[in-house]
Formats: structure tokens, C-alpha cells, sequence
């Protein structure tokens, strides 16, 4: 198939503005600044395109969300990208930089935002600096800034560093980041919608999300809705990685299956060894076992529940059967540990006790019931905390102990 | 010299990014600067950054303490942060972190012996398809090296080292 996201594999230098212009580029915006702003978000809704963060919730919803009897209004785009096992967005970012840029100037108009910010993780520092260039280089061409086109539409794009913290891929994490605190969520309702940045109606979105939209908006819910199924409709880019040949990048039609990524794709499990687990999104996941019918199961958000996972993010990571998964959640646990934000208790007190639990039982001084101890805290938490990031620590932990107690014998 | 004396034109940048009424939010920006000499933020940088942003200097240390990427001390001019998550643990990233640390003579959080690089073990970078893996943090920003063994990361710190000397 044709990319929709990264063209840029087969477009060389996209990321050059020229370039890019010569290829449709613009194309969207310029046609959506013609549009009624409603109508461009029925469109979006219409694609169904879903939030490509791991939320899945559909943007042209969100968008609709927007309170429009309280101005101004914001957009941010999520370039938070802290989930193990994701790296979709820096390459968009890299290499197809103004799709990207394009779709949050179409989701501004769309909800009337002149300001927009990409909140990128402090460790995209080369990134933002980039961006920054390519900016200036879309409002120097008319694409940004006062007046875009001739139209009376005006918008200032703005990069924004964070520093180091898995929590802000939350969004309302991330608007307590970007006004200057810690990172820590809010208390929903309200939502961002409703009260976002700064109180203001603001939309977060990630940024595989909004480089979809200019394809939307020149194609059509139509065009769009020819890739994917019905409820899962476009294309996704999956990010492969783990025990894996060929690791990397894969943009392809929702509704393709494990099997046809992880082997097809992804050249099949290195040294001769077997798949034995799949964590479909990230380190949030469950971990799913990697039988006959997992691995035909197709890559939906409706499909992936079947087997015991979530779509999520779509970071596909790959187990073999070397892997012991007391070992492997071990290392899920470090790192939700170290990323819980302290705000709630079940998260902080709970992440803790299930870091010292399974290092205990990694390391071989576990006993029965300290697993079963385990079991319980990750259960007592879920449901319990402030936001869904508390909750994911405690999904492969649960899911490995169920599945697979021969590691936890 | 202040922070607001030495920059005065970054700041004013800086600042032009957020509404007036919302400066607090360049918060994270001005961290950044602060760090950019000495590799940490001091006591009178965060007294500075409280001054121009209408905060205390507890609040900025809130924000310094949050986030992993800021310090309140002194390490290696060269912060090598090795990702040891799932993905890269899952290709060997913590035998890659313990050799290249065998080969330095310290161990995660140390810094070697001529004060230039420290060894950091981090969480993940977002470039699980290229492990090893590990980002420099550096008074220059922050930089991306893939695909790594322990024999290029030396020739790297070898460069760097070569670097250093040179600007001295």
C-alpha cells in the first residue's frame, strides 16, 4: 500500500519544505481553510479516526467537545512519547515534519485555536530544535502565522520541552506540565474540552493523530475509511521491537494481524527461538500468549480485547520462549515505580510494593505467597487510581502471574 | 552575573512563547538554560528563575526534583544515559551497561575518574527498535546515539574527551 504517515520512506527529502509542496503537500489545509469549521470536524469524525496516543478516543469527537463559550481556545499535540516500546512519533517528526504540522493547523482552524503547542519530551531536544526551523520555514511560505492563505485566520505554533516524565503523556499531566508545575493529573471531569490549558477549551492530540488528518481532509472520511475496518478505520504505524528481526516502524491498515506483522514484517524470532508472549501496547499491556489465535487476531481496537490485550499505542514488543516473565515484569515494574507521579495513593504506595515484590521473586527469595501477595496489591489497585497510567502498571503484572505461573513457580 | 543579566535576550524569547499572565509555564525552558554551563541547576539559578517568574524557590525545586532530566548537582560534563527498559533490556542493554561500565571502572551513577563522563541508567528513550542505546546529556543538549556497542561508545568518549581537551 501507499504510506499515509510515513511518506517519507518513499519520498526522499520530505521533510524539505520545497519538497514537500511538490508533493500535496498543504493540500489539506489549504482545502479545509475553504471549509466550515464544523464541517471539518464532521469529516474527522466521519474518517472515524481514533486517537492514535493508546486512548483510541475519536478525535473528531474531542474536537466537538470544544466549549465555544469560552475563549480562546488551545491544541496541543501529545509529542510526549514516554510509552515502552512506542517510536512512531519521532519519526514522523523527523522525517515527515510538515504533515504533522499541517494537521495541527487543520485541528486549530477546526476549534479556532491561534496558538498551538507541541509538548515534546525533554529528550526530543534535536527534535524541537528542528521543528523550530521547519516553523518558521511553513510561516515565511504563508502556512502560519497572520493571515494564513489570505483567509483571516492566524496561527503561532509553539515547541515546548518537557523534562523527563513518563506521567505527562497524560494529558492533563501534560497541561499541568506545560503551565509550569509538576507533572501530575488532574481530577477529570472537567476535561480538556471543556477546561484545558490554562482553564481554556483546549484539544490534546497526539501526533500520529493529527498527521492523519491532512489525508482526511484531502481524501475525505471516504478515502480514509478504505483503509482499516469499520470500527478501527485507516491506517496505524506499528512499533515493532523486543525479540524480533527486522525492529522498527510499520504503517499498515488496521486489521492486519500479529502474524503478518510480527513475521511477515518483522522477519519472524531471532536464533531460532519461539514466540511465547506479545505486549501489544507497550509496557501497559497484558501479556498476551502468543498462540495460533493471538497471532491471527487482527491489529483492531476491537479485535486485540479478544485475546486479553489492549491496541493501545500499538507497540508490539516481542517475548521468546528464552524469557522468563518474573524477569520481564520486574523491569515493568522499575519502570512504572520510577514514573509514578506520587498523587494518588494506590499508585504510589502500590507501585512500590509491586517493585519490591517482584524483585524479590526475581531474584529467587520469593515465596508462594509472596506472589500471591503480589497478585493482590496489583488487584487492589485497579479501579483505585487518579489516572489510567496507575492502572496499566498492574497489567502485565496480573496477566504474567494468570498465564504463565510456570514463571512464578 | 544573574541569570536575567546574562540572557536577557533568550529570556525575553523565552517568555514571548506563553501569554504574560501564564509565564510560570517557561519554567522548563529557563531549567534548561540554567543547566547549560555547569550541567546543574545552582541555589541562584532557582532563586534567579523564582525572581523572574513570580514563584518561590521551593516551587522551582519541586519542579527540578520532579523531572529526571534537570540536576541540583554536579556530575561528568557528559551525561551518558544508558536505556535499559524493556526494549533494549530485551536485546541485551544491561549486559551492554555492564561491560561499558566494567571498561570505565564505575558503576551506574558514577563518574569517571577525570570528572568527564557519568553513567546513568535510564528508562526508555524511545528507540527500543535500536538497541543499545543511550542519549548524551551534555551542555550542548541532548543528543541520540543508536545501535551501540561498548567498542563505539568508547571511540565516542575518546572524542569527547579529545574534544574537552582542545577547547581547554
Amino acid at each position: 500500500m501507499d504510506y499515509m504517515l510515513l511518506r517519507h520512506r518513499d519520498i526522499p527529502k520530505l521533510n524539505q519544505i520545497d519538497v514537500f509542496m511538490k508533493e500535496d503537500g498543504f493540500e489539506g489545509l489549504k482545502k479545509a481553510l475553504k471549509m466550515d469549521t464544523a464541517d471539518v470536524t464532521n469529516e474527522v469524525k466521519a474518517a472515524g479516526l481514533r486517537g492514535r496516543g493508546g486512548a483510541g478516543f475519536p478525535a473528531g469527537v474531542k474536537w466537538s467537545f470544544m466549549d465555544n463559550n469560552n475563549w480562546p481556545h488551545y491544541v496541543v499535540a501529545n509529542a510526549d512519547e514516554s510509552e515502552p516500546g512506542t517510536f512512531k512519533d519521532r519519526e514522523i517528526m523527523e522525517s515527515n515534519p510538515f504533515q504533522f504540522l499541517e494537521g495541527i493547523a487543520i485541528a486549530s482552524y477546526a476549534v479556532g485555536a491561534n496558538a498551538a503547542y507541541i509538548y515534546l519530551r525533554g529528550e526530543f531536544w534535536e527534535v524541537a530544535h528542528f521543528l523550530d526551523e521547519k516553523i518558521e520555514e511553513m510561516e515565511k511560505a504563508g502556512f502560519l502565522g497572520e493571515n494564513i492563505q489570505g483567509t483571516d485566520c492566524s496561527l503561532k505554533i509553539y515547541t515546548h520541552l518537557g523534562a523527563g516524565a513518563y506521567i505527562c503523556g497524560e494529558e492533563t499531566a501534560l497541561l499541568e506540565s506545560m503551565e509550569g508545575k509538576r507533572g501530575q493529573p488532574r481530577v477529570r471531569p472537567p476535561f480538556p474540552p471543556s477546561q484545558g490549558l490554562y482553564n481554556k477549551p483546549t484539544v490534546v492530540n497526539n501526533v500520529e493523530t493529527l498527521t492523519s488528518v491532512p489525508y482526511i481532509i484531502n481524501n475525505g472520511a471516504y478515502g480514509y475509511r478504505k483503509f482499516g475496518t469499520e470500527k478501527s478505520p485507516g491506517t496505524k504505524i506499528f512499533s515493532l521491537s523486543g525479540n524480533v528481526n527486522k525492529p522498527g516502524n510499520y504503517e499498515l491498515p488496521l486489521g492486519t494481524t500479529f502474524r503478518e506483522l510480527i513475521f511477515t514484517h518483522g522477519g519472524g524470532i531471532p536464533d531460532g527461538k519461539s514466540i511465547k508472549a506479545i505486549m501489544p501496547a507497550g509496557a501497559s499491556s497484558s501479556m498476551v500468549v502468543a498462540n495460533d489465535e493471538a497471532l491471527d487476531t487482527p491489529l483492531t481496537y476491537e479485535d486485540v480485547p479478544n485475546v486479553g490485550g489492549d491496541l493501545g499505542s500499538a507497540s508490539v514488543i516481542v517475548v521468546d520462549d528464552s524469557v522468563s516473565l518474573d524477569w520481564l515484569i520486574r523491569k515493568t515494574m522499575d519502570f512504572f515505580h520510577h514514573e509514578s507521579c506520587g498523587k494518588c495513593t494506590p499508585c504510589r504506595e502500590g507501585s512500590y510494593w509491586m517493585k519490591k515484590l517482584t524483585e524479590r521473586i526475581h531474584s529467587g527469595e520469593g515465596t508462594e505467597e509472596d506472589v500471591a501477595l503480589l497478585k493482590d496489591v496489583a488487584t487492589q489497585m485497579q479501579g483505585t487510581t487518579l489516572c489510567a497510567l496507575g492502572e496499566f502498571s498492574t497489567m502485565a503484572v496480573v496477566s504474567s502471574i494468570e498465564r504463565f505461573p510456570e514463571d512464578f513457580a | 552575573m544573574s541569570l536575567a543579566e546574562k540572557y536577557p535576550q533568550e529570556i525575553e524569547k523565552i517568555l514571548a512563547k506563553y501569554p504574560p499572565e501564564h509565564k510560570r509555564s517557561a519554567v522548563m525552558a529557563l531549567l534548561y538554560m540554567a543547566q547549560r554551563e555547569e550541567g546543574y541547576v545552582s541555589k541562584a539559578d532557582k532563586a534567579d528563575i523564582a525572581q523572574i517568574l513570580d514563584m518561590t524557590t521551593t516551587e522551582i525545586s519541586a519542579i527540578v526534583g520532579f523531572y529526571s532530566l534537570y540536576h541540583d548537582e554536579k556530575a561528568g560534563q557528559y551525561r551518558i544515559q544508558v536505556c535499559t527498559d524493556i526494549g533494549c533490556a530485551l536485546k541485551g542493554a544491561d549486559q551492554y551497561l555492564a561491560d561499558l561500565c566494567e571498561k570505565l571502572d564505575v558503576k551506574p551513577g558514577e563518574t569517571t575518574e577525570d570528572g568527564l563522563i557519568t553513567i546513568e541508567e535510564v528508562k526508555c528513550l524511545a528507540a527500543c527498535d535500536k538497541a543499545p542505546m543511550f542519549q548524551v546529556q551534555s551542555p550542548k543538549g541532548i543528543k541520540y546515539h543508536e545501535k551501540m556497542t561498548v567498542d563505539t561508545t568508547m571511540e565516542l568518549i575518546e572524542e569527547l574527551r579529545k574534544d574537552v581537551q582542545e577547547t581547554k
